[in-house]
Order: C-alpha cells, then sequence, then structure tokens
C-alpha cells in the first residue's frame, strides 16, 4: 500500500474528492452521507488502523466541518478525512463503531461545538460540567464569558 | 455523688435522618459558633486571666507555645492541580525538603492544616475544591501558589478558569511564578510560619473575596 | 464495553466508588467512578475536564509569538516537546527554514526533557505501587534527585526549572552558555550510571513483578484502534517512533535504537522506558558530539506581536513526546493569530484506553495501570 495506490483506491469511493495536496498527507473530502463508508473504507482497504484525532473547525457562514486524521503505521500513510457539515447543520455519523479511539474525539467536539454524532454510544459532555450551558470553540462565544458565580 | 454526663451543645445527629453526607457536612457547619477552637470554659478562664492584672503575660506565653507547636508541624493536605503541582513535589522531595520544616504532606484533609492550591482552579474543578477547604480542621491555612492559583494566571481570559483561588476559599498567602520555583514555595511557606507565630484565634475566616470585575 | 454508567443495584453486591478528583496517587485531577463487584472492577466512568483551561480559545486569541508559553503549560511535565508541536505547525505553513544548529538543540532539549520526564514518571508511578511513606518513597527521592541535575542545565540554559519559552518560529531563543556542553556530559554519564541502579532495584523484586506482570494488558489491535501513542504503542508490539516514522528537525542524523515489547502489559511499558533513557542519553551525546556552528534562528528575536504572521494554510506537525504523539492542527488565516488550533494531547487518547483495560481489574491494579498510563492532565484536559 504505497500513497499513490492509497490516493487511487480512495478516489474511486462514492462521495470522496482527493484534494492534489503534496505528498503526505492524502486529504480527502467526504459527502456527510458517506462519511461512515469513507472511515470503513480506510480502515479496511486502505489499512488506517491508527486514530489520531477528530476534530471540528468553525468556518462562521459557511459551517463546520469535522477532521479525522487516521494512520496507515506500516507504510507510512496518513489520511484525513474531511466533511463539510453545511450552514447551520450539526449532525454527523459516528464513527465509533470503525475507530474506538473517536469516542472521547467526539464527545469533546459535541462539547466544544455542539456536534451531534449519531450513533455515538455515550453522547455526554467530557470537559466542560453537564450543565454548561453553549458551545465554546464556535466562533460566536467569547472567550472571556462570565459564569457567575466564580467569573 | 452521680456524674451526670456533660449535656450536649447540640442535638445529636442521628445518621439515618440525613439522606447522604452532603447533609451532614452542611448540618456540621452550619451549626452555632462556640469559639469552635476552644470550649466556653477554656474561653471564660482566658477572660479571667487577661483581665487579671498582669495576667496578658501568662497568656501570652502559652499562646506562643501553641502557635510554635503549629507552625512547626504544619501538614499540607496534597492537592496538586497543574504544573505548579510538579514543582510542590519538588519542594516536598530531598532538594528542598520541607520535611525539616516539619511539613509532612498528607492525603486526608481532615488531619491536615495547610492547602497548598498549586495549579488553575478551573469552574468544574472549584467546589471540589471548596469541599476539601470544607473538611479541614480549624485552624487551617491557605497558600495560593502560582499566578493561576493567585489570578487566574496566563488562562485568566478563559471562560473556565476561575481568576484566583481567593474567589472559593480565604487565601493567607500567595507565591508568585509560573511556576514559582522550589526557592519562591519554601519563602512563601516561611512567611506563613511567620504569620502562624502571630496568630491568636482563628475566630470567623475571613470570607472569600467578592468579585471586583 | 466503554463506559459503563448504569448501575444495577438489583440483587448484587455493586458497589460505586468514587476516585478522586482529589487523590493520593498523584496524577492530577482525574476522577474515575469506579463500579466495583467486591475488589473487581466491573465499569468505569472517567470524568475530566477539571483542569480545562480552554487552551484551543486562547490560542485563537493570541498571537504566534505569544502563545508557545502557553503551550508549554499542556504537557507541562515535557514542556519542551509540547512547544516545539506548535512551533514546528507554525513553521510548516509559513515554510519558515529552521537552521542546522537550532534543530540539534531541539533534539538535544528534547531528549533531555525526556529524561527528566522518565525520571518523574518512575519515581511517582513506584510511589504509587509502594505507599508515600513506606518504601515507595525511595525511588521517587532518588528520582527527584536524578530530574533536579536535568533541570539545573535546564535553568543555566533558558532561565527556567519547568515552563519554558524557549522554542519561536523559526528555531529557538537562546543558545548555549560557557561550560554548559561538559556539565550536560557528566550529568549524562552520572544519570547513566544511576539508572542501572533503579533497574538493579526493581529488576527480581517480586513485588514489583507481581504488580507489574500481567496487568493492564493492551492489545496490540485496541492500541491502534484508540489511538494510543508513545511507550504504550511500543509495549503492545507496534514498532512505532514518530523520531524514526516521520523524523523532524533531524532526528535523522542520529543513530538509536527503538525498544519495542510484545507483552503489553504494565512491565513491558516499564521497559520500554527504561531503554528509552539510555537511548535518549545516546542521542545527547551524538547531538553534543556533533552540534553544528550557526545561527539559532532563521528569524530575528521577538519585538513586536505583529511580527510573525502566517499565510493561509493548514498543518499538523507531530512531536514525539515522553507520553507519545503531540500534535498540532492548525488552520492559519493569514493574520498574526491563528484560526483554528486543535492540540492532540497524547494523554487524552492514552487515558481513553482506560474504560476498556480496567473491566477485570482489581482496585489495587487500577493504580498500578494508570501510573503506567503516566497521564499529565495539561494534555487531557487542555
Amino acid at each position: 500500500m504505497t500513497p499513490e495506490r492509497a490516493r487511487e483506491l480512495l478516489a474511486t469511493v462514492a462521495g470522496v474528492t482527493v484534494a492534489a495536496t503534496p505528498p503526505a498527507p492524502i486529504v480527502a473530502q467526504v459527502l456527510t452521507e458517506h462519511w461512515l463508508d469513507a472511515a470503513r473504507y480506510a480502515k479496511a482497504t486502505l489499512g488506517c488502523t491508527y486514530f489520531s484525532f477528530l476534530t471540528a473547525i468553525d468556518w462562521k457562514a459557511d459551517g463546520l466541518e469535522i477532521v479525522v486524521w487516521v494512520d496507515n503505521l506500516d507504510a507510512k500513510l496518513s489520511v484525513q478525512l474531511r466533511t463539510r457539515l453545511g450552514a447551520g447543520q450539526t449532525t454527523c455519523a459516528s464513527i465509533v463503531p470503525v475507530y474506538r479511539g473517536a469516542n472521547w474525539m467526539e464527545r469533546e467536539c459535541f462539547d466544544m461545538f455542539g456536534v451531534q454524532f449519531v450513533g455515538h454510544p455515550d453522547p455526554r459532555r467530557i470537559l466542560l460540567a453537564d450543565d454548561w450551558q453553549g458551545h465554546p470553540l464556535l466562533k460566536s462565544y467569547a472567550v472571556d464569558t462570565p459564569h457567575p458565580p466564580y467569573r | 455523688m452521680e456524674i451526670k454526663p456533660p449535656v450536649p451543645q447540640v442535638p445529636v445527629p442521628i445518621w439515618k435522618n440525613f439522606k447522604d453526607l452532603q447533609e451532614w457536612e452542611e448540618h456540621h457547619q452550619s451549626r452555632p459558633e462556640t469559639g469552635d477552637k476552644h470550649s466556653s470554659l477554656f474561653e471564660q478562664v482566658t477572660e479571667g486571666i487577661h483581665n487579671f492584672p498582669g495576667g496578658f503575660a501568662l497568656t501570652t506565653v502559652a499562646d506562643g507555645f501553641f502557635n510554635w507547636a503549629r507552625k512547626s508541624s504544619v501538614w499540607p493536605v496534597s492537592f496538586g492541580l497543574a504544573c505548579c503541582a510538579i514543582e510542590m513535589m519538588a519542594t516536598f522531595a530531598s532538594r528542598f525538603d520541607v520535611e525539616r520544616l516539619g511539613m509532612v504532606p498528607w492525603a486526608s484533609p481532615r488531619h491536615s492544616d495547610l492547602m497548598i492550591v498549586s495549579g488553575t482552579v478551573t469552574i468544574k474543578m472549584a467546589p471540589m475544591l471548596e469541599r476539601i477547604y470544607d473538611q479541614m480542621p480549624d485552624p487551617k491555612w491557605v497558600v495560593s501558589m502560582g499566578s493561576c492559583a493567585n489570578s487566574g494566571g496566563p488562562f485568566r481570559h478563559g471562560y473556565h478558569v476561575v481568576k484566583g483561588v481567593d474567589r472559593v476559599v480565604p487565601v493567607d498567602v500567595y507565591v508568585p511564578g509560573c511556576p514559582p520555583p522550589p526557592e519562591s514555595l519554601l519563602n512563601g511557606l516561611l512567611l506563613l510560619q511567620d504569620q502562624i507565630s502571630h496568630f491568636r484565634h482563628t475566630g470567623k475566616r475571613a470570607a472569600p473575596t467578592p468579585k471586583v470585575d | 464495553m466503554p463506559d459503563v454508567r448504569a448501575i444495577d443495584y438489583a440483587g448484587s453486591e455493586r458497589l460505586t466508588m468514587n476516585m478522586g478528583p482529589q487523590h493520593p496517587s498523584a496524577h492530577g485531577v482525574f476522577r474515575a467512578i469506579l463500579t466495583l463487584e467486591g475488589e473487581t472492577v466491573v465499569g468505569v466512568d472517567a470524568v475530566i475536564g477539571y483542569l480545562h483551561r480552554c487552551h484551543e480559545k486562547l490560542a485563537e486569541n493570541l498571537a504566534y509569538v505569544q502563545y508557545p508559553t502557553i503551550a508549554s503549560k499542556t504537557d507541562y511535565v515535557a514542556a519542551m516537546s509540547s512547544e516545539l508541536a506548535y512551533v514546528m505547525a507554525a513553521e510548516q505553513i509559513a515554510k519558515v527554514e529552521v537552521p542546522k544548529r537550532a534543530q540539534y538543540l531541539r533534539v538535544l532539549v528534547g531528549e533531555l526533557q525526556r529524561i527528566a520526564s522518565h525520571c518523574l514518571w518512575l519515581g511517582t508511578w513506584c510511589m504509587d505501587m509502594g505507599g508515600a511513606l513506606g518504601g515507595g518513597a525511595t525511588i521517587f527521592l532518588y528520582c527527584i534527585r536524578e530530574r533536579e541535575l536535568v533541570l539545573d542545565l535546564f535553568e543555566a540554559l533558558v532561565g527556567a526549572r519547568l515552563l519554558y519559552g524557549f522554542h519561536q518560529v523559526g528555531g529557538v531563543r537562546y543558545d548555549l552558555p560557557e561550560g554548559w556542553t561538559d556539565l550536560c556530559r557528566r550529568t549524562i554519564d552520572l544519570i547513566d550510571s544511576r539508572v542501572d541502579e533503579y533497574e538493579h532495584m526493581l529488576a527480581d523484586n517480586p513485588f514489583f513483578d507481581m504488580r507489574t506482570k500481567g496487568v493492564g494488558v493492551i492489545s496490540r489491535e485496541l492500541a491502534q484502534d484508540v489511538g494510543i501513542s508513545g511507550p504504550l504503542l511500543r509495549g503492545s508490539g507496534v514498532d512505532f517512533d514518530l523520531r524514526r516514522a516521520y523524523p523532524y528537525s533531524s532526528y535523522e542524523d542520529f543513530e538509536f535504537r527503538v525498544p519495542v515489547e510484545t507483552a503489553g502489559d504494565c512491565y513491558a511499558r516499564y521497559h520500554v522506558r527504561m531503554v528509552e533513557f539510555r537511548q535518549s542519553a545516546r542521542i545527547v551525546r551524538q547531538v553534543l558530539d556533533g552540534l553544528p556552528e550557526g545561527p539559532i534562528s532563521s528569524r530575528p528575536g521577538v519585538k513586536s506581536l505583529a511580527q510573525v504572521k502566517v499565510p493561509k494554510g493548514e498543518a499538523y506537525a507531530r512531536v514525539e513526546g515522553p507520553r507519545g504523539e503531540v500534535g498540532c492542527y492548525l488552520v492559519a488565516d493569514g493574520s498574526n493569530k491563528p484560526y483554528r488550533m486543535k492540540w492532540r494531547g497524547a494523554s487524552f487518547s492514552n487515558l481513553s484506553v482506560l474504560p476498556h483495560i480496567l473491566v477485570g481489574a482489581s482496585v489495587a491494579d487500577v493504580v498500578a495501570i494508570m501510573g503506567s498510563v503516566d497521564p499529565v492532565f495539561g494534555e487531557v484536559d487542555r
């Protein structure tokens, strides 16, 4: 499994567009409906069994984007899967059935961005208290928001 | 002659009347102040000695002795939160030994005198910190170690950070630094020992600082 | 089954025990709500976030020149690796050349930091397993004594013992003072001999064997699936070290062995870290022998906030910290502040393996496993 072969294979998956970036990593833009399939393909066919991280970016008017980085350790291959949820959308399929490491990462995404992961076994906040209002890493949330009685 | 047992000052709390440990703690903390360190008899005797001409010398000597005992054996509850905890551990280790000052780090708050708040206090952690503080018996002191505990430090503007531990518990000594090297913390602890040597009564603790900004 | 929360009281001997956020096994603010059946753990709810200091939000509001000092507070036991990840990400996007001497200095402090971090790990882990005032404090005091020697080196170099502001975009800020290299060589030789002593102390210790062999086994497949890294991954049989696989900052110039063990238990992870002590010392000697002359930074010293502007782009820089893969995923938008920074903390992923391996362990094993996972909560909660 070389990076070139992985690029070819990934381009054949439905809903995936492989970006023409420099050699590493392989950046694949995935349509939200095919998110889980793309993750399964990366693990099963491309051999990317190592889960590095899952995060989100708030593009303000353009909505949220979920970014996942997985690696094939033997082939030294890095694959970045991205999906744009669309303006105002906050639901995404959960890839916990594929990568168990996504469990806490998706909880953190929910906590910080408000993304609801469909199929997540334990959808609770992880870093903030369960009764916290708001999702801090959204661009609309001020960094020094007051929180009586402590600040 | 019949010896009567002492009449309890507060009604004896029956364990099953309380829903859980929370309520038990609250009950004990909200009971009326009776000079919580000494019995009322001791208070009367001390006042009597004071009013007697020249009697203050005796109480000063006694106080001096008690304060020497208190300051020579301050046991900190091991309460490391963040990076300052590593420097606190280095202070407790062999090079900057605090055990020579009598300070044995002790895990249980029930047996300790001092809480060194080392690290950032977050909103999620603040109620836990208050609980540990409440569990410590009087007389107790708090040393705020590091800039995060003093005022929120480099994370002051974060949404989840309390701007200083003195919004949660009353503080006696502030040790600046990020993190304060063990020499600074030792300086702060020696200042605390000075404070303790001037200690008279705990009385009512000062309330935590009200929010000012 | 991860994160079991349902507690079933009907006719069983189940007890819910709360461990922390303040507890004597000095790892920081971590709360584990254990569901116990007698002495065996049947469910774990790991509650984190007691040290959530808003790193990612602050990064969007602080300039590139301001943030490295804050970044060092994520993995505060290995501050050099933490700063390096952030600075490397900015350099990757901005395509900034780092001079050779600066790269070698980065390797030097990175490996010294690894030695200091492992000293602290060994000391606190053995203290947890042995009791604070009993036999456990022995190794703790010895290891802290070694760590103090390395911190003396850092203090001479940077001025700070624990949290440095050593890295900047383009290179490093401080150069080696007079006589530092000799002091470093002597310290490394001394530490090598002392590490031999510790290994000898723990080698055939029956209590140590009983508490670590076969305890907390992480299978190879679970390790990769969850995304744990560093000594945990290498202790489970996966030969992956970022310094070998994706060399950064001139690591390809140095010869060192990457230890891999297949057992996956606490003893394997201990052995991996002990070998890493020696290999780090070996790398430090090679760096000192081959240190080139030259500038220590390709950018001038910082004079204003707007000095470093990174053009539009994204990068993910990964560093092999003492705990594993520390990564900084940076999205830049051309100004002097990042648009988004994701901190991939090694301990966050390492800790998320706990619900999978604690089930079936006894309460005493929980302490041994927590220690061998070696979490630092600045990285977990960010």
